[in-house]
């Protein structure tokens, strides 16, 4: 039983539930006390042990259906198909057990596969599959290509040479059993491939996953396709969580042991400067204060999208963020944000201002006229875009001006390196007066760029 | 493994639960029976009002035990949750030993060896005596066990959880000038939060986590029963339909079970022997907690009185 423990375990991860070997060792004391008699409280004292939020318990209920809706092997075979060495091309121990008890009928010249597929017990082959399962170590799947291969050495591990040899030595003799075999082996290939699918599903969906979120990761964000936004939303939201952990540290932090004497002096003037109460010094840490000014014309817009998504998904790290968005003018977009769900928001916000061509100077005078008073020497101001002005006057002016007043000016350019200066990007004359100049094209170089900001104010 | 001494073992748990008006589901009696079992502590999560803090209450009601409370807050820290060393009484002590002090060291003759002398009465003023036990402490020290309940854990700060972990995990803290206490007999320890905040890992790890989400309607009835007994069964179903119905809405605050049990308390009060448009539409704040929450469900009144009244003809 304990082998089926481990594998639901293994199963619960796929399904992206965290379980750490702490964690499967207090479910399995747990389930030790509990049994497994009664399923829904096995399936109650799974959810309160492992899953740790309510999304997990939403997944591992499922997987728990589906883990337990497949006929487990029984647990004598199990074991006994463990000691047992591989004895892939002949018949199987229990193979053998089945094949006694049911050989009365079809002749004795056919393998014990065939007397139990003949005999139709779905029980028998259920579990016959099952510990074929076992023997392939199906649990090891991970990859979809991988079922071809999986399926084989089930199929070899229940004997299904002797099956073929058998339907071929009847086919002569007795075509109609011969008929009746060939019909089950389909029947049988059928069951295994739907076993080994269900397996996939089991055990396969954290690798996938974990691939294809690292693919999502180094892909540039501008040109992903429509039906990745979804996913990329997800990673967004991920990499906003390890952030909020890394950096949501207290504000307020007590030195222990250094005593504040001009607070002690005056919290104790009533007893005549007698110590009663202790004041103790205390270290003051700022929370990022962030104003960011995305460009949401063409192919920006995209990146904007997501990096709006993740700098107001922080609200434990940063204090206090206010956004604005520009194209042709530039307008602020922190309520809109807060307010809407991402997909919502976005479209508002491009109905408002996106779709225009780029004007970096306008859109640069317009936060000078509205909301310079914004920034004070704790902001750092983020600006993501690409600097292509379409030869418009850049305002460069106004962009050292918005340095001199901020703590740290940083640029963020989807671009890469090699164009930054061509065409009519204006990327070098803003570089001079920015404290710090990124390429920010992917989910990953977002987040160190984001990191590396927070980090600034640790 | 396969007896029924589990099943019944939970069917007790709920019975017990329910003997002290605490009507539980099967999930929450089966975590406080493994909680029991595996030693762990409960993390409740769930939206307010659904009675994360009764289920602490009642299981110390059930089992007779003194029930410890920590309200966690922002600026909690371990000189208000776990222990303090009491420095007034160490002042004061000081200044009235003062001539005893006179008396053991008037025979030293130089700095040393007064020094020395002092060393010799090892930390009389860092004993037990002078130790302040906050809950966290008083918990430990329970000869017979108690309830320890930490409420609202994520409205404190993030440091305060780190202090936890040792007392969660293996019932003990460790007093840097007198070492570890250790639990006379481990208590039952529940914390409770309303996901304001995400809780670290480290935490999460260390207790059995159960979320207690909005009852079913049958399970929701007898709870309404159990703490309101005057009220009749007719206007029962009548009014927990109502509140199911209310909470499809998308309000700013759904009604949960505390607020259920509130109003059938005013129904009776008022007594009212079934829904109708003028009296739900009188008592809807004892509901609902915010304006726009009233404003919103007062045109759906009608419809759900007459859902949920149709709901009550066929169950």
């Amino acid at each position: 039983m304990r082998e089926n423990l481990h594998r639901f375990f293994r199963a619960a991860r796929g399904a992206g539930v965290r379980v750490s070997p702490a964690e499967s060792i207090d479910a399995m004391r747990a389930v030790a006390e509990v049994g497994f008699a009664d399923r829904a409280i096995l399936r109650d004292t799974f959810l309160l042990t492992l899953a740790k939020t309510q999304d997990e318990k939403r997944s591992l209920g499922d997987c728990f259906d589906l883990f337990f809706s497949q006929p487990e092997p029984p647990q004598e075979s199990s074991e006994q198909n463990e000691t047992d060495d591989e004895n892939d091309s002949g018949a199987n121990p229990e193979a053998d057990a089945h094949g006694d008890a049911t050989g009365d009928a079809q002749g004795e010249n056919v393998g014990p596969l065939a007397q139990m597929l003949l005999s139709q017990d779905r029980t028998a082959i259920s579990a016959a599959i099952a510990n074929a399962s076992s023997a392939a170590s199906l649990s090891d799947i991970r990859y979809f290509t991988q079922r071809g291969i999986f399926q084989t050495r089930i199929l070899n591990a229940m004997g299904i040479e002797r099956l073929r040899d058998d339907i071929d030595d009847q086919t002569a003799g007795n075509p109609a059993l011969a008929e009746r075999l060939q019909e089950a082996l389909n029947d049988l290939r059928g069951t295994v491939r739907d076993a080994v699918s269900q397996a996939l599903l089991l055990y396969g969906r954290e690798e996938a996953e974990n691939l294809r979120n690292e693919i999502l990761r180094n892909a540039p964000l501008a040109r992903i396709e429509p039906r990745q936004v979804e996913q990329m939303r997800a990673v967004i939201r991920q990499i906003a969580r390890r952030l909020r952990e890394r950096f949501s540290k207290p504000r307020k932090r007590q030195r222990r042991g250094h005593l504040d004497v001009r607070r002690t002096l005056r919290r104790n003037a009533a007893w005549g400067g007698v110590p009663f109460l202790t004041a103790w010094k205390r270290k003051h840490r700022d929370r990022p204060k962030i104003v960011a000014l995305c460009d949401v014309s063409g192919s920006v817009a995209r990146v904007s999208d997501f990096f709006l998504l993740l700098i107001h998904s922080l609200h434990e790290v940063v204090d206090d963020v206010r956004s604005f968005a520009f194209s042709g003018h530039l307008i602020e977009v922190s309520d809109i944000l807060e307010s809407k769900s991402p997909e919502e928001a976005m479209k508002e916000i491009m109905s408002k201002v996106g779709f225009g061509s780029s004007d970096y100077g306008n859109s640069f005078a317009d936060f000078e006229n509205g909301w310079m008073s914004a920034i004070t020497p704790q902001t750092t101001v983020i600006v993501l875009g690409d600097a292509r002005s379409n030869n418009l006057d850049p305002r460069a002016d106004i962009l050292r001006r918005i340095g001199e007043r901020s703590k740290r000016l940083v640029w963020l350019n989807p671009e890469g390196r090699m164009v930054w200066g061509f065409g009519d990007s204006e990327m070098p004359r803003y570089a001079t007066f920015c404290s710090v100049v990124r390429q920010c094209a992917t989910a990953q170089q977002l987040e160190r760029a984001v990191s590396d900001i927070v980090a600034t104010y640790q | 493994m396969a007896d029924s001494r589990p099943t019944t073992a939970i069917e007790a748990v709920e019975s017990g639960l329910a003997a002290q008006g605490y009507i539980a589901s099967r999930q929450i009696a089966t975590a406080v029976y493994l909680s029991q079992q595996i030693d762990k502590p409960i993390l409740v999560e769930g939206p307010a009002g659904v009675g994360k803090t009764e289920l602490a209450k009642a299981i110390a009601a059930w089992r007779g035990l003194k029930m410890i409370r920590l309200q966690c807050y922002e600026g909690l820290d371990e000189a208000k949750a776990l222990y303090e060393w009491k420095y007034a009484k160490q002042l004061l002590y000081t200044q009235i030993l003062k001539d005893k002090l006179g008396e053991v060291l008037g025979e030293a003759q130089t700095l040393d060896a007064a020094l020395g002398q002092l060393h010799a009465f090892g930390d009389v003023f860092f004993s037990k005596e002078f130790v302040e036990p906050r809950p966290l402490l008083q918990a430990l020290e329970q000869p017979a066990g108690c309830v320890l309940l930490i409420d609202e854990i994520d409205k404190s700060d993030a440091e305060f959880e780190s202090l936890l972990l040792e007392i969660l995990s293996d019932f003990q803290v460790t007093i840097p000038e007198l070492g570890t206490v250790s639990a006379v007999a481990p208590p039952t320890v529940i914390l409770t939060s309303n996901s304001e905040r995400d809780l670290g890992d480290a935490l999460k790890r260390r207790c059995l986590h159960l979320h207690i989400g909005f009852p079913e309607q049958r399970l929701e009835e007898r709870i309404v029963e159990s703490r309101v007994p005057g009220i009749s069964q007719t206007l029962r179903k009548q009014m927990v339909g109502f509140i199911h119905e209310i909470r499809t809405l998308d309000l700013k605050k759904l009604p949960s079970v505390s607020e259920a049990i509130d109003w059938a308390r005013v129904l009776v009060l008022l007594q009212a022997s079934e829904l109708d448009h003028e009296i739900v539409r009188d008592t809807l704040n004892v509901l609902l907690k915010y304006e726009a929450d009233i404003e919103a469900a007062t045109p759906q009144i009608s419809a759900f009185i007459a859902k949920a009244s149709r709901q009550g003809v066929f169950s």
